[in-house]
């Protein structure tokens, strides 16, 4: 009797060793990680670079967005605000997709890199064009008519008093905003821009092995935490200040 | 100097400015009194066009600043402007908000801006508050660095909106002091306030503002101690307390 116990016990703890050496095998498999770590790398570059791209190309649309707004026009407002609506509630999955796809219908011949651009720009401007715009109306209109009275014109008011105190009030905003904006430039995957996710699942099919994309979500975590710290310390700075 | 002509101020159905005539002389200190909603701000803002008037004209050493051709930021910076909320940048260090018009509208080196800046804050006694944010001035000394702003660009004119009805009590004096300081150096000034005493001791007139119009005007000794009419007579009963 005790020896088929000892027997059964010795079986389960051989599979669960198995086990382990399977998810050891599937996730974490260094042979695989050195044999694809080129492509993974090539991947890390080109998010970087979309990110680079991305990211001021979304704040200068963004402000544009919230300065205009600012400016108080009625026709000009209602575009705007039909603008930001539209393109914060519609998927960005999508958004690329019709560009990249739809546009060479319509005769306009895009490469992926570009589509990524369009798509983004419409979609990140919108966000950051509300964040912008939640930081302007933030400043009163004390600092604005102050400026007018020495002569500063619009412009140079914005520039000069109105916007360095209005990003400094959204700047927790803007930053965790630009970490969305970061991982979503994993969606320029789907029109084959070889990017870090994309480069991940070339790897997974080209070794039958999904620890890639495992190493491609700790290269994402390496990439954004530290901006996520960057962001809670500064949280909690305006916390303390209020 | 600064000169109106039949101002009138409407805010839709609400007519704030009845048509107003004034003359303010050169280096004349010229006193705004009246109750709250009377008008006496509405006008101040007419005359750097912070409020656009309605109908009438407004002359500053000759120049129509409401006409259509008038260059309003180069006339502005001719006339300067002191808030009752002194309405200091808070980004900018006094200094900072001293030269910003003089780097941005004068188009000065950032030297000459400072030295000029130093030189006017000087002029209002913090030549050693350079350096000090707003927040940490006190109120008077906020409003002190307002005025020197305005006075740094050398303007033609000087507008006070309640310079000191925001500040306690034992701050207004220095705030009066270095108004006087201006009179005595022979700046024009036209005056919104509730100062009484400062309006007796340094005004040479004072006009008596309710319901949008100038009700009378004349010396601070004939309008406090022989108000003609009883509107007149029954706001300075209120304020002085018999």
């Amino acid at each position: 009797m005790g020896g088929v116990a000892l027997r059964l016990e010795a079986l389960s703890r051989a599979r669960e060793a198995a086990d382990v050496e399977a998810l050891i095998y599937n996730f974490f498999n260094l042979e695989v990680l050195l044999k694809v770590h080129p492509l993974l790398l090539k991947g890390f570059w080109m998010t970087i670079q979309l990110c680079i791209l991305v990211v001021p190309l979304g704040i200068a649309g963004g402000l544009v967005v919230a300065v205009a707004y600012s400016f108080h026009v009625r026709w000009l407002n209602w575009l705007l605000i039909a603008y930001v609506d539209f393109f914060r509630s519609f998927p960005p999955l999508v958004l690329l997709i019709l560009v990249f796809y739809g546009l060479p219908f319509l005769g306009i011949e895009v490469p992926s890199l570009i589509a990524v651009l369009i798509a983004f720009l419409l979609n990140t401007a919108s966000y950051y064009g509300e964040i912008f715009r939640a930081g302007i109306e933030s400043i009163g209109r004390g600092q604005r008519e102050a400026a007018r009275s020495t002569g500063l014109n619009g412009i140079q008011t914005m520039v000069f008093v109105v916007l360095p105190q209005a990003v400094r009030n959204v700047l927790p905003d803007l930053i965790s905003n630009t970490l969305e904006v970061m991982k979503f430039t994993a969606l320029a995957s789907v029109v084959a821009l070889p990017e870090l996710l994309r480069m991940g699942r070339v790897a997974q099919g080209l070794t039958y092995n999904p620890t890639p994309l495992i190493a491609v979500a700790l290269i994402y975590l390496a990439l954004l935490w530290p901006i996520v710290r960057l962001l809670s310390r500064l949280e909690r700075r305006t916390m303390a200040k209020r | 100097m600064l000169e109106l002509e039949a101002v009138r101020k409407s805010f839709g159905a609400i007519e704030a400015l009845k048509g107003i005539d004034l003359l303010v002389a050169r280096q004349e200190l010229v006193f705004i009194i009246g109750p709250s909603g009377s008008g006496k701000s509405t006008l101040l803002r007419c005359c750097n066009r912070l409020e656009e008037p309605t109908a009438g004209r407004v002359l500053v050493d000759g120049v129509d600043i409401v006409s259509p051709d008038v260059d309003i930021n180069e006339m502005r910076r001719h006339i300067g402007m002191v808030f009752q909320s002194f309405n200091l940048y808070p980004h900018l260090s006094a200094l900072g908000n001293v030269t910003l018009a003089l780097r941005r509208v004068l188009k000065m080196p950032r030297d000459e801006a400072n030295e000029r800046g130093r030189a006017a804050l000087d002029g209002v006694g913090l030549a050693e508050r350079a350096d000090a944010y707003p927040n940490e001035l006190s109120g008077g000394q906020q409003q002190r660095v307002a005025i020197a702003r305005a006075l740094a660009l050398e303007p033609k004119v000087m507008l006070f909106d309640e310079p000191t009805s925001a500040l306690d009590p034992e701050l207004v004096g220095s705030v009066l002091d270095v108004m006087r300081t201006m009179r005595e150096s022979g700046m024009t000034m036209l005056v919104v306030s509730h100062e009484m005493g400062f309006a007796r001791e340094a005004a040479d007139r004072v006009l008596f503002m309710d319901e949008g119009e100038v009700v009378e005007a004349g010396s601070p000794a004939r309008i406090f101690e022989s108000p003609e009419h009883a509107r007149t007579r029954e706001f300075l009963r209120r304020v002085t307390g018999h």
